[in-house]
This record gives C-alpha cells, sequence and structure tokens, in this order.
C-alpha cells in the first residue's frame, strides 16, 4: 500500500491505495467520482479523460500512485453553479446521444482549446483523435468545440 | 384516433434540446457501473482460450483460496443449466442446439464462460480467475462458413453445421432469367463486425427473499424479465429489471446473455449482491457480432436496363450458438434486397452456417444493410455492364411516387415515399453532374488520384412490427409497445414508455408529443422509462421502433386521457360530454372556447373528486397499447465521392450528401443526430471495421487499437438534408431514422472506391476497404492486364 494526497474537483483526500490501482478506479470506486466513465482497457477510447494539473490525461493510463500531489479535475468539477462553455455547446449542438463519451470528449476539448483556442475544424478532429464517440459521427461534436471556441472557455 | 386537434402543434418539428443531456454532461449519469449496493461482491469470468475443445476438467479449488474471493463456481455447480433462449426459430427443421450460459463439456468459441469467480473487489477478482484451472482437449475449429458445410468438416455441433435453410420465391424467376438479354452475377462478402457500444456490458444482480433486480446495460429490459421468467424458472412477478443509463446498443444489447443469468445465479448462491463489468477486450470476444455473410446475388435485365428478376443466395454465419434473434437477422434482408426498384421476379435463400466463432446477431440494420449494400452495389455492376449512367438505370426502376402505395415482389406494402424527389434534392447539393465532369477530366490526365462517385438510393423496413407479420415468420414475440400517460394532481404529467432509450432521446422527444396532444408545457412533462416496476409492459428499444410504434402507443394513451377529461369537463359545465372539445389545454362546449376548463384544472378535480360524474372513476390517467398495421419505409439517396490514391491505395472521402426522406419530424435535431451517427458506422464498415480470427479461432481485433472504430480524424464532413413525404399508416407521419444512415451509406462508399478504380477494370474491392486492399486490388488489375480493354464508362 501506499500513501497518496490528492485533490479531485477542488477537495482535498488522503488515501492508502494499491500501487497497481488505476487513477480511474481510484476516482471511481473510492471516492465515488462515477462522472468518469471506463470505455476500454488500452487507452484507445478516452471516455476516462480528466484533467491532471490543467492537462487532459486518460485517467485509465495513469496509476493513483502517480497523480500523488496532483491537482485533478473531472467531469463533475467542471461546472461553478453554472455549465461550462463547453457543456452549453454540447447542449445547444446536440453533440452527445448516449452520453458516454462525452464527459472525456468534453475533457480533452477543453485541453485543447487551452493550448488553441480558435482551432480550425480539421485541428479539432485532430485534437480530439484521441477520444471515441459511436454515436454521433463527431460532426456535431466538432459544431460544439467550435461553438464554445467563439463564446469563450472561461465559465 | 382521435378528432380533436390543437390550435396550434408548437412542439412536433421543433429542434429542441435534449432534457437528458442536464445529466449526460455533467456526469450525474446512473451507468450500471457506477452501482453500489451494500455487501456488493465481483464477478469474473474464466474463458475458453480455444475455439474448439472438450472440457476434460475444470478445478476451482485453488481459486477460492485466493485473497477476498468468497467463491467460484464452475457449470457443475449449476446443475441442469437451461438454454440461453433464441425467440426466432425461422424455420420448422432449424437446428437449434442447447446453449448453457456456463460451457458444460466443450467450448464453442473462444471468450466462452468456464467458470466464474466472485470476490470482494474487481482487482481479487480479476487475480483469482488466473488460479482456475480448466483442462481442454482441443478439437478443430470450423472457421469457414463454405467449407463447413463440406462434407467430412469437423462439426460445431453433434446435428451438423447446417443450422437451417430459408427459401422466399416470388414470381416466375426461371423466366424472367430465361432469354435476359443481360445478366450480371456477384459475390460479396459481409465481414464480421463488432458493435463496440461506448458503454462496455454490466450487471449487477440483487435477490431479497425470493424478489431479484437485475441491473443491466441492456436495450431490452421487458425482454429480458420476460426470458428469466419463461425460462430460467424464477416467477416473473419476482423479477425486476432496470436499464439505468445505457450507453449505446447498437443492436449488441438486444440480447439475453450468459453474463446476465450467470449474475442472478450466482448471487442467489452467494446470497449477496453482484457486480461484472466487462472489459473492451472481454466485451469484443463475447458481445455478439454482426453481419458475416457471403453473398451471392445475380440480376436479370432488358438492355433498355429494365429489371426482370433477382436471385439471392446467402451463406450467414451463426456463429457457435443461436442467440435471441440469431436466425432471423439475415431474414429482415430477404425483403429488402427488391430495395426501391419494380421487377417481375425474386428468389432469396439463406443457409445458416454454425461455426466456432462467437455468435451474430442484430447489429444496427440487422440483415437491412446487407441487403441494401448488395442490391446497390450490383446496381452500379449492371450499369457499367449496360452502359449507363447508374443514376438513370436506378431511376428507371424505381417506384414512381405517383404508384404508392405500392406492393413490393417481396409482398411487402410500400405505403408512401418520393425517390425522385429525395434524389433531385441530393444531386443538386452534391454538385454531380460537375463531379462526373472532374472525374473525366482525371482519367484523361491519368491523375494519380482518381474520383470516385458512389450512389447509394435505399430504403428499409422500419417500426418492428406488427405481431401478426412476425408471428408468420415465427418470430418469438409481439411488435406491440405500450405507453402510460398519467395526469398528477397539479395538472403535470408523467409518461410511462415500453421503449427503453440508450441515447435516442426519448425523454426529449415524447415529451414533444405529449405537449402537442394534451396542451401541456413541454416542461411539464417528465418521461420514465427503462424500469419493469415503473414500466410494466414493453417490447423495447430496436429496429427503428420507438416512434413508430413507441411513440404511436403514446398518442392513443394521450388520446384516452382526453376523452376521460371531456366526460369530466362535460360534468362540471353541465353539459353534454358529445358537445366537448379540446382545444390547446381547453376543454369547453362546441363554439364557445371561453368557457371551460384547462386540462390542469380537470386534473384536480379528478384528484380531488368532490364533484364528479356517477359511475365514473376519479382517474385520467391512460394506458394504449399499439400494433403497428404495418411496417414504415424511411427512404433516401446518398452520394459519397471519393479520392482514391491509385499509388497507395488511401481512400478520402472527398464529400458525402445524404438525403433522407423519415416522413414527419418529431425533433430535427435528434433526426440529424441519428443520421450522422449512422452514416459513420456504415462508413466505418466500408473502410476501416473487420473481427478478424486468425486460423484457430483466436480473435485478433481484441482491442480498439485492433479493431478500428474510427475517430473523429478518420471522417468527413457530412451534408444532410430531408425530403418529408409522411407515412400513411400512422396518425404522426414517422417513419423512424435510427437505422438508416447506416444501411443506406456501405454501398454508397464502396460503389465510389469501386467507380474511381473501374477504367483499371476493377469491378469490387473487398471490405473494410482498406489502403491495402484497394492497393492490392489495383496491383491485381494491372497485373492481369484486366484494365486495357476499358471498362469505365
Amino acid at each position: 500500500m501506499a500513501s497518496i494526497t490528492v485533490t479531485v474537483d477542488g477537495v482535498k483526500y488522503s488515501d492508502e491505495v494499491e500501487p497497481r490501482l488505476l487513477l480511474v478506479h481510484y476516482l471511481r470506486d473510492r471516492l465515488g467520482k462515477t462522472g468518469t466513465p471506463v470505455g476500454c482497457d488500452t487507452s484507445n477510447c478516452g471516455a476516462c479523460t480528466v484533467h491532471l494539473n490543467g492537462v487532459s490525461v486518460k485517467s485509465c493510463a495513469v496509476l493513483a500512485v502517480q497523480a500523488d500531489g496532483a491537482e485533478i479535475t473531472t467531469i463533475q468539477g467542471m461546472s461553478n453553479g453554472e455549465w461550462h462553455p463547453l457543456q452549453r455547446a454540447f447542449n445547444t449542438e446536440h453533440a452527445l446521444q448516449c452520453g458516454y463519451c462525452t464527459p472525456g470528449m468534453i475533457m480533452a476539448a477543453a485541453d485543447l482549446l487551452r493550448t488553441n483556442p480558435h482551432p480550425s475544424e480539421e485541428e479539432i478532429r485532430d485534437g480530439l483523435e484521441g477520444n471515441l464517440c459511436r454515436c454521433t459521427g463527431y460532426q456535431n461534436i466538432v459544431r460544439a468545440v467550435q461553438r464554445a471556441a467563439e463564446t469563450g472557455v472561461t465559465p | 384516433m382521435t378528432t380533436d386537434t390543437q390550435a396550434a402543434a408548437p412542439e412536433l418539428g421543433k429542434a429542441r434540446t435534449r432534457k437528458e443531456d442536464a445529466r449526460l454532461l455533467t456526469g450525474q449519469t446512473n451507468w450500471t457501473d457506477n452501482i453500489v449496493l451494500p455487501g456488493l461482491l465481483h464477478m469474473a469470468f474464466v474463458r475458453s482460450p480455444f475455439a474448439h475443445a472438450r472440457i476434460t476438467s475444470v478445478d476451482v479449488s485453488a481459486a477460492k483460496d485466493m485473497p477476498g474471493v468468497i467463491a467460484a463456481f464452475s457449470a457443475a455447480d449449476f446443475g441442469e443449466q437451461a438454454s440461453l433462449p433464441c425467440g426466432w426459430p425461422v424455420t420448422e427443421d432449424i437446428v437449434m442446439p442447447p446453449h448453457p450460459p456456463m460451457a458444460t463439456d466443450e467450448v464453442r468459441y473462444v471468450g466462452e464462460a468456464v467458470a466464474v469467480v466472485i470476490a470482494r473487489d474487481r482487482y481479487e477478482a480479476a487475480d483469482a480467475i488466473a488460479a482456475v484451472d480448466v483442462n481442454y482437449e482441443p478439437l478443430p475449429p470450423v472457421l469457414d462458413m463454405r467449407a463447413a458445410l463440406e462434407e467430412g468438416s469437423p462439426k460445431v455441433h453433434e446435428a451438423g453445421n447446417k443450422c437451417y435453410v430459408w427459401p422466399f420465391v416470388q414470381g416466375d424467376v426461371d423466366a424472367a432469367f430465361r432469354d435476359a438479354p443481360v445478366v450480371v452475377e456477384r459475390t460479396y462478402r459481409q465481414q464480421r463486425l463488432i458493435p463496440c457500444a461506448m458503454e462496455p456490458r454490466a450487471v449487477v444482480a440483487s435477490w431479497v427473499a425470493d424478489e431479484v433486480t437485475l441491473w443491466s446495460s441492456t436495450q431490452i429490459p421487458h425482454v429480458l424479465r420476460f426470458a428469466l421468467g419463461a425460462f430460467f424458472g424464477i416467477p416473473e412477478q419476482n423479477i425486476r429489471v432496470i436499464a439505468p443509463d445505457v450507453g449505446g446498443g447498437f443492436g449488441s444489447k438486444l440480447q439475453v446473455t450468459a453474463e446476465e443469468v450467470l449474475a442472478v445465479l450466482v448471487s442467489r448462491k452467494v446470497g449477496r449482491p453482484v457486480k461484472w463489468t466487462e472489459s473492451r477486450s472481454e466485451g469484443n470476444l463475447t458481445i455478439h457480432h454482426g453481419r458475416d455473410q457471403w453473398q451471392r446475388i445475380k440480376v436479370a435485365a432488358d438492355r433498355d436496363g429494365r429489371l426482370r428478376g433477382l436471385e439471392v443466395d446467402l451463406l450467414a454465419d451463426m456463429g457457435a450458438y443461436l442467440m435471441l434473434v440469431t436466425p432471423g437477422v439475415p431474414l429482415l434482408g430477404a425483403f429488402m434486397y427488391p430495395a426501391i426498384y419494380k421487377m417481375d421476379a425474386y428468389s432469396f435463400k439463406c443457409t445458416g452456417v454454425f461455426t466456432t466463432k462467437m455468435p451474430t446477431d442484430a447489429y444496427r440494420g440487422a440483415g437491412r444493410p446487407e441487403a441494401t449494400f448488395a442490391i446497390e452495389r450490383i446496381m452500379d455492376e449492371l450499369a457499367t455492364e449496360l452502359g449507363m449512367d447508374p443514376l438513370e438505370l436506378r431511376e428507371r426502376n424505381w417506384i414512381k411516387h405517383e404508384e404508392f402505395p405500392y406492393t413490393t415482389i417481396a409482398t411487402l406494402v410500400y405505403d408512401s415515399g418520393n425517390y425522385e424527389a429525395a434524389t433531385a434534392r441530393a444531386k443538386e447539393l452534391f454538385g454531380y453532374d460537375e463531379l462526373r465532369a472532374e472525374q473525366k477530366a482525371r482519367r484523361v490526365s491519368g491523375d494519380p488520384v482518381q474520383l470516385g462517385i458512389g450512389i447509394s438510393t435505399f430504403t428499409e423496413m422500419c417500426g418492428l412490427a406488427p405481431s401478426r407479420v412476425v408471428g408468420s415468420l415465427r418470430y418469438g414475440v409481439g411488435g406491440w409497445e405500450n405507453a402510460t400517460v398519467r395526469v398528477l394532481a397539479t395538472g403535470k404529467i408523467e409518461v410511462v414508455t415500453g421503449s427503453s432509450a440508450h441515447g435516442q432521446g426519448h425523454e426529449t422527444a415524447w415529451s414533444q408529443i405529449v405537449a402537442d396532444k394534451l396542451g401541456v408545457p413541454f416542461e411539464d412533462i417528465r418521461v420514465l422509462h427503462g424500469d419493469t416496476q415503473v414500466s410494466a409492459k414493453g417490447m423495447d428499444t430496436y429496429g427503428s421502433r420507438s416512434l413508430t410504434v413507441g411513440g404511436i402507443a403514446l398518442v392513443g394513451a394521450c388520446d384516452k386521457v382526453i376523452a376521460k377529461a371531456k366526460k369530466v369537463a362535460a360534468h362540471l359545465l353541465e353539459a353534454s360530454e358529445n358537445d366537448m372539445e379540446f382545444t390547446a389545454g381547453r376543454l369547453h362546449v362546441r363554439g364557445d372556447p371561453g368557457q371551460g376548463h384547462s386540462l390542469q384544472e380537470i386534473a384536480l378535480a379528478t384528484f380531488t373528486a368532490h364533484n364528479f360524474p356517477d359511475g365514473t372513476e376519479p382517474s385520467l390517467d391512460s394506458e394504449h397499447t399499439y400494433d403497428p398495421e404495418n411496417f414504415s419505409f424511411p427512404h433516401g439517396t446518398h452520394l459519397c465521392a471519393t479520392e482514391v490514391d491509385t499509388e497507395t491505395g488511401r481512400v478520402t472521402i472527398r464529400s458525402y450528401v445524404a438525403v433522407d426522406d423519415v416522413g414527419k419530424v418529431v425533433n430535427p435535431l435528434i433526426v440529424e443526430g441519428q443520421v450522422h451517427g449512422g452514416i459513420v458506422q456504415g462508413i466505418a464498415q466500408a473502410l476501416y471495421e473487420e473481427a478478424v480470427y486468425d486460423d484457430d479461432g483466436n480473435l485478433l481485433t481484441t482491442t480498439l487499437a485492433d479493431y478500428l472504430v474510427p475517430s473523429a480524424a478518420d471522417l468527413p464532413h457530412l451534408t444532410t438534408d430531408r425530403t418529408e413525404t409522411p407515412a400513411t399508416t400512422n396518425p404522426l407521419g414517422v417513419k423512424g431514422v435510427g437505422e438508416a444512415g447506416t444501411i443506406a451509406s456501405t454501398p454508397a462508399v464502396v460503389n465510389a472506391i469501386v467507380d474511381a478504380l473501374r477504367p483499371m477494370g476493377i469491378d469490387d474491392v473487398p471490405m473494410p476497404c482498406t489502403p491495402e486492399r484497394v492497393w492490392r486490388a489495383i496491383k491485381s488489375a494491372s497485373d492481369t492486364g484486366a484494365g486495357q480493354n476499358g471498362g469505365g464508362q
């Protein structure tokens, strides 16, 4: 067992964890942060994307012990009473159907807009390459990211 | 249906953003894997590493000694196991081998469950499966459908590898082909696909005394409850099935799975709730697969292009066992091969074949994408043979809009359609003539990047289904749907639907329907579904049936509410019930809308029941079960332009235009989303996806690194539009949209690739049309000099 201290969506936690525990399972099973789902076991789908110290990571490809001392933001920390502009844009543009990929897609899109505030359609498509969606065909996701970029991403 | 009409119908047709999004966007979704119960245990399965083997021993004792392990079971612990149900025995003499949830003496595909371990957490359960000792005696795998039917092939089951033969003949096929000036025959391969809904399957089972609750990521909570009751000895009234938020299905969760049944049985054995959530790799192995057919198709025509007859001969891979609707899937296609075309004769034959692979079953479109692919591909081949433009050939043969209703050679009655209008709009958006001109220029200049144009003028049968019709096809259940409308004391509305949504947006669309019917605000309506204790009756969601069947049930329930409210209003107004009208949410005497009551006032009067008509029960709540009179037939024209790099084989979709006619639209935002997603799933079959087994029967595409579900970067921008020809067989005029895109797009893409390469003498590229396959087709054509005599248009 290893001791870790992490801040998740603004709340500080100290825990004893097995070194092999994946961050996503720590979030889901230990902290009850079930807003972040798991979609695969090879870090291809991106459903579990969160921000680790402000940068998007696939939380199935990070061990909980690697997050020791880090600040983590999940989809559940994205709205501050009001929806984040990406959440609003995803709703307006109908960028989700079943919604399983949505938390990861929004977290990845937020990181994309952080590094490139005004991406072209091609840059959005390339930037979200690591996040798979089976429902939407991505077109409305692209539109939503464009809309959020236009309105600005500060909530 | 009621003759009452609303003054305005403000909700139908409105692009409402979705009610469901509030929880989905903020991480408050209730996926099955989120569920935690006191004392919850985790299951992990030991699965066969062999495609075919005799099990000589299973020893779970070492696993039981592992830390955190509560129990471990093999088939022997479950005694005599009932078979997982197949609800569609398509012929009298179909071979239906036993299919126990846990393998007993033989395994028949890699991934079949042979033991289960139950532990405190998912890591301990995963550790312990390695400690289960299973000994196998390998048997020869059966992997190729054609070889499986040969004399002397190893057998998957004692009864042999042929599951069934299903013939269907209409008209004089011999006459149609005899002396036909043009006959074209092709064989196409429908590769095996893996549905890959983003949410892996998950199950939680929990017993309290003699009652069991099963949460499952399923499309079919009602059918699942029925199956558990009918086949596994649990009284139906003691079973509650809940489909919480479900992260996509595409047919793959239209199933009664071994894991669901075993979760119920295991939970009862250990006396505690149990959970199982599959990993993606486990899911790719063991969630039912789709397609996997050989299609021999032959068409006879006159020189002017008029179709005379069509012959289709299928081999369909059942996999190792028959699951819920495995044998019936190819037969849904039987009725769709003639598509939108008129002809004199048609014959269809399907042979179902067992192999030692994961069973196949419904996958988005289920039989109809396969049929549409083959007919739309061979129409292009016929056009080439005749030297005609492929659109012109289609136009010469399709049913004209003034000919509806039209009985097709496959005996379906198409109620409505306008193929001319959809095609004209698609051509306009696409720039058909300009692209043909550019194609010609590139051919003349010998551009290494050739341009191809692919056409798909498709229709499909949706709205499964009229119960009598599916009954005549030996389908196991009815095709009705149920809805209840509850009018609450404050005038708010609860809608209970038997359609179980998993991404389709029922909560929004159903609210729009009810808002218009009852004249209540959209926001005042809540839609409940997916829990058999809340929604007692339902046939669930598949086959683009939710709106065309479930939506109409809802209309019927609303009509009954209005009829009941009229009786109450008449009493309060001291008027005759026959003189009552319902307009814009108000009940009033005909011709006097000023005097009357809102539905909300009637709701309160019903709740208090202080002043109520004699002999009338004080409730406006109404239930309606609707059995459709016919299928619905959405249609459309999809046009695809591909650029094919003849040096590398790389295919790029340059433009894609889809004009769909799904009848009346409840919510255009949702419809467009369904079309986008559907098209992309069809493009994925054309270009990217294939479930690959090696020569030993191991699945090589178990991960999303190997099975290429496309990303945003792999896909084009889509141009979509609609024409609107209402269905005439239901009061909303709706046709369904869930599968249209997938059915239409695969042939559009492959036709475009072949069209680009046609001058090189290429008339097919097997799917998925990867750069390697395209390059090999080009190489092989140039080696044989196939293109030297032309072949282009």
